[in-house]
């Protein structure tokens, strides 16, 4: 039972949870921009698949990893333009479109893969990067400050979501199209636009939490290598109430629950593992069992917006 | 409105057909041409299970002389059963002569569908039940032998006296590899801590990493598991650099020259050889495979790139001489 409770221990359940929450940080927080503004993109882990496959693509092809990031941000960007085209201009449902784009997503990443890369291959990718002084701190320090790139802007992304959205004019015209895009559209906001901007701005975070799985935390593309994490990532918005903060602390609960998990059975304590693996879906569920009433989601969301009609 | 719909539903059908892909189409049939068709839950080079039964396939196509003697079809990424019962349907009624079902999932599916095609073989697994018909073949692999012999190499190499085991599901030959690792561990010095996960997960790539340097972080210096979320946990051993690996199912070398000590090969090449060999002289099922290190069906693939120690080398050869003789017993 000492073990349990060791700082190594603690250590490492932190440092996993931080790695683990990467990929969820970067796509949670995009689908919030996608969602406020009225918009719900269910193809967020179709378009991390396909940003995953190109990152990994370039970086095997190139050793170039900004590029890699690169790719993925502009197949993101694409497939943003793409989910925004059917879901504003067309008005389609979204819910559908969404899943089409998922399925888009995992089908081309899986037929690319097979005929350009063909095998399991691993690549170098971003390496841990020990921030000065911070690092030293003991105990915390490699903790917190020893991480890859990625990592560090997955969490940089948080605060910078949240100045967005509450504190610029571009939030407040987020939130407006999202709450009442009728009265939105009569101050001279051009609905249409902003949704296509937030809709773009989360497929391009979705294409680098995709990048941050195949180039900083497992370094490799295989078929259906996010195994549904962007589904994942679209609960978690939900679940943090439309704001970063929140969306984090799911990310966090998610992972660390996750981690523990792990823990607990490499150090042997005597749970099933099936009983193991559904902790961190339990426990999620239930946490957002008693904090659903708690904010109103955006009341325009999934509702197309018709000049007119409201 | 109506051409909105439209141009969604000529989306989807996009989407669709893109994920459909992974099916060639049927090449014209030749004269005696045997025409195999094999059904898969993940994909035909996942490094692991489904790729272990492509490549033999590949193999036996190249020794049978080529196209025009075998022909093969192939659907992978089937993890879900239904889908797979309808491929499997479809190839039968197609007039495939051989119909694998490659993957416990799917013995419902081919329970259900062989009565209907009773010219048509089918063979599935890993699983030994043919329910007693005539036109269904079962095959498995006795893993935990090949697990035991890499069990023994790992007790001989770890230093920190740690080992830690990736699984997926408990279930089937990832469970039997293990058990027969931890055997073959115990075997060598009862006091190897092997600790062990389950993801729950047969494809979670990021979350068997996270197991995988779990694992390190708890002091093993040796990792082994088995699926094809497996990458995942040679990806966290690759990063560690010290961290050595051992494979099952396929030859997973390639992965981590430096680290990969040895790999337990699934070698399903005799036992397709022999069942279209069985097909030709009219008998169309009714027994069980049973890869093992005895027949042939296993091999532990020891890696060039590894610079392993004679006597080590020496004890995985008299373990493997042993459970090939009958005076090791491994059980599953």
């Amino acid at each position: 039972m000492k073990d349990v409770i060791s700082l190594g221990v603690l250590g490492g359940i932190l440092t996993s949870m931080i790695r683990l929450a990467t990929p969820f940080l970067y796509a949670a927080i995009g689908e919030t921009f996608a969602q406020t503004s009225g918009v719900v993109n269910l193809g967020v882990d179709g378009i991390m698949l396909l940003s995953a496959y190109g990152a990994f693509y370039v970086a095997l092809n190139t050793g170039n990893l900004w590029l890699a990031l690169l790719t993925a941000a502009a197949i993101g960007l694409l497939m943003g333009l793409l989910m925004s085209f059917i879901s504003v201009t067309l008005k389609a449902e979204q819910g559908i479109s969404g899943i089409g784009l998922y399925m888009f997503g995992l089908g081309m990443s899986s037929l690319l893969f097979k005929i350009t890369i063909g095998t399991v291959k691993t690549i170098d990718g971003f390496q841990p990067v020990r921030i000065p002084l911070l690092g030293d701190i003991p105990g915390i320090g490699p903790i917190l400050f020893d991480h890859s790139l990625p990592v560090y802007g997955a969490f940089l992304l948080v605060p910078i979501a949240w100045w967005v959205l509450d504190k610029t004019t571009l939030g407040l015209k987020i939130k407006s199209v999202g709450q009442n895009p009728a009265a939105a559209d009569s101050l001279g906001i051009n609905v249409d636009r902003i949704r296509y901007f937030s809709v773009c701005l989360g497929a391009v975070l979705a294409g680098l939490a995709g990048a941050s799985l195949s180039t900083a935390l497992v370094d490799l593309f295989q078929d259906n290598l996010t195994a549904g994490q962007g589904f994942i990532a679209v609960a978690l918005v939900y679940f943090g109430g439309w704001n970063p903060w929140g969306v984090m602390g799911g990310a966090f609960l998610f992972s660390i629950v996750n981690s523990i998990q792990l823990w607990m059975q490499v150090i042997g304590v005597k749970i099933p593992s099936d009983v193991a693996v559904m902790l961190p879906y339990l426990l999620t569920i239930a946490a957002l069992m008693i904090t659903v009433n708690r904010v109103r989601q955006p009341a325009a969301l999934n509702k197309p917006f018709e000049r007119g009609e409201s | 409105m109506k051409n909105k719909s439209l141009l969604i539903f000529g989306l989807l059908l996009i989407a669709l057909l893109v994920n459909a892909c992974g099916t060639p189409a049927a090449a014209p049939a030749a004269q005696k041409q045997i025409k195999i068709a094999v059904i898969m839950p993940s994909a035909t080079n996942d490094m692991a299970f489904s790729q272990s039964m492509w490549s033999a396939l590949q193999s036996v196509q190249k020794d049978m002389g080529g196209e025009s003697a075998l022909q093969i079809a192939y659907t992978d990424n089937l993890f879900n059963v239904p889908d797979a019962a309808a491929a499997i349907r479809d190839y039968a009624s197609k007039g495939f002569d051989i119909v694998i079902a490659h993957g416990s999932q799917y013995g419902s599916s081919v329970q259900d569908i062989a009565p209907d095609f009773p010219n048509t073989t089918f063979a599935w697994g890993t699983d030994v039940n043919t329910f007693g018909m005539k036109n269904v073949y079962a095959y498995t692999a006795a893993a935990e032998q090949g697990g035991y012999v890499n069990g023994v190499l790992a007790a001989k190499l770890t230093k920190s006296k740690i080992i830690g085991v990736t699984g997926p599901v408990e279930v089937g030959d990832a469970k039997t590899y293990i058990d027969g690792f931890v055997q073959g561990v115990a075997s060598v010095d009862p006091t190897i801590k092997v600790n062990k996960t389950w993801t729950g997960s047969f494809s979670d790539v990021a979350l068997m990493t996270a197991a995988a340097k779990t694992h390190i972080q708890a002091g093993a210096d040796i990792l082994t598991g088995s699926s094809q979320s497996v990458v995942g946990s040679i990806g966290a051993a690759k990063d560690a650099g010290n961290v050595l690996w051992f494979g099952t199912q396929a030859d997973q070398a390639s992965l981590a020259p430096n680290l990969v000590v040895a790999s337990q090969v699934y070698d399903w090449t005799a036992m397709l050889k022999d069942m279209i060999a069985k097909r030709q002289a009219g008998t169309l099922g009714g027994t069980v495979y049973t890869l093992t290190l005895s027949n042939g069906g296993l091999k532990i693939a020891y890696n060039p790139g590894y610079n392993l120690p004679a006597d080590v080398k020496a004890a995985g050869d008299a373990a493997i001489k042993g459970i090939q003789d009958g005076s090791i017993t491994v059980n599953p």
